[in-house]
């Protein structure tokens, strides 16, 4: 039931722009079925299975908020960045989703 | 009292039963997902889901850079990177693999502070553009990239 996220938070120089940013990297468990796919041994369509709402806080703040679909890939890995100004090293990222079932999972990592 | 209620509640547990457990499978994401948009998600060609889910037309922009692999291997997982950071004010960043069954990957919004950049793996049914639809300052600006696939191709 419980599908694990990785989350990786890290302040590092960001190679767009060489300036010092927070680099945050999530890795989810999620078979993210699209409802289109079949079992190629018994031929029935595999139901459709995926996230749909993804919430990426900082200190309890919402940062990145996504709504998905079925065209994202199984075990989605999402990364983005923020600016160093208004993180330090110890805050807290957290990460959850709900899926088209009604499952949910959530996350956490400290900034390092 | 009490204990009429409750017995009121299981018999209708177990009178319906199934019909019961089932509607409240097919409810109950729908109710937590209010602001999921399922018109936008379902949509079957890539423009129609970009109409559904940013309400208009993206003008394209060349300060968009969407960042994937030429040829892909694998549709399965194909990354893709979409840079706006030479934009101001943007607030959301949408991926849209043009091909695809349902073709809305993602749509990601970004709070201030969040630089406007953002990586995702995703699924590719055939050779087709990325589209990257960028909302910045209320307006719309896409960019794309063409992707081949070769599935089950050993690197063409």
């Amino acid at each position: 039931m419980a599908r694990k996220i990785k989350v990786k938070a890290k302040l590092k120089t960001w190679k767009v722009t060489k300036e010092e940013a927070l680099e945050v990297k999530v890795l989810m468990k999620h078979p993210m079925d699209t409802g289109f796919a079949k079992n190629k041994k018994t031929k029935e369509v595999i139901p459709a299975h995926y996230i749909t709402e993804l919430t990426c806080q900082l200190n309890g703040k919402d940062a990145l908020t996504g709504n998905l679909g079925g065209s994202v890939s199984k075990n989605p890995y999402i990364s983005f960045y923020m600016d160093a100004s208004a993180v330090k090293k110890g805050d807290m990222i957290t990460v959850s989703w709900v899926d088209n079932k009604g499952e949910s999972s959530s996350g956490k990592a400290k900034v390092k | 009292m009490k204990m009429n209620m409750k017995r009121r509640v299981f018999l209708k547990g177990t009178l319906a039963g199934v019909g019961v457990a089932a509607g409240a499978g097919l409810l109950a994401p729908q109710a937590v997902l209010a602001s999921w948009n399922k018109a936008a998600f379902d949509a079957k060609d890539a423009n129609s889901a970009i109409e559904a889910a940013m309400g208009g037309k993206p003008a394209d922009s060349a300060d968009i850079t969407v960042e994937a692999p030429d040829i892909a291997e694998n549709g399965a997982v194909v990354p893709v990177a979409i840079n706006a950071t030479k934009m101001a004010d943007v607030e959301s960043i949408t991926i849209v693999a043009e091909n695809n069954s349902t073709p809305l990957a993602a749509i990601f919004t970004l709070s201030s502070g969040v630089k406007s950049f953002v990586s995702c793996r995703i699924k590719m049914g055939k050779t087709g553009k990325v589209i990257a639809v960028v909302k910045a300052g209320g307006k719309l600006y896409s960019a794309s990239k063409e992707v081949k696939v070769t599935i089950g191709g050993c690197g063409g």
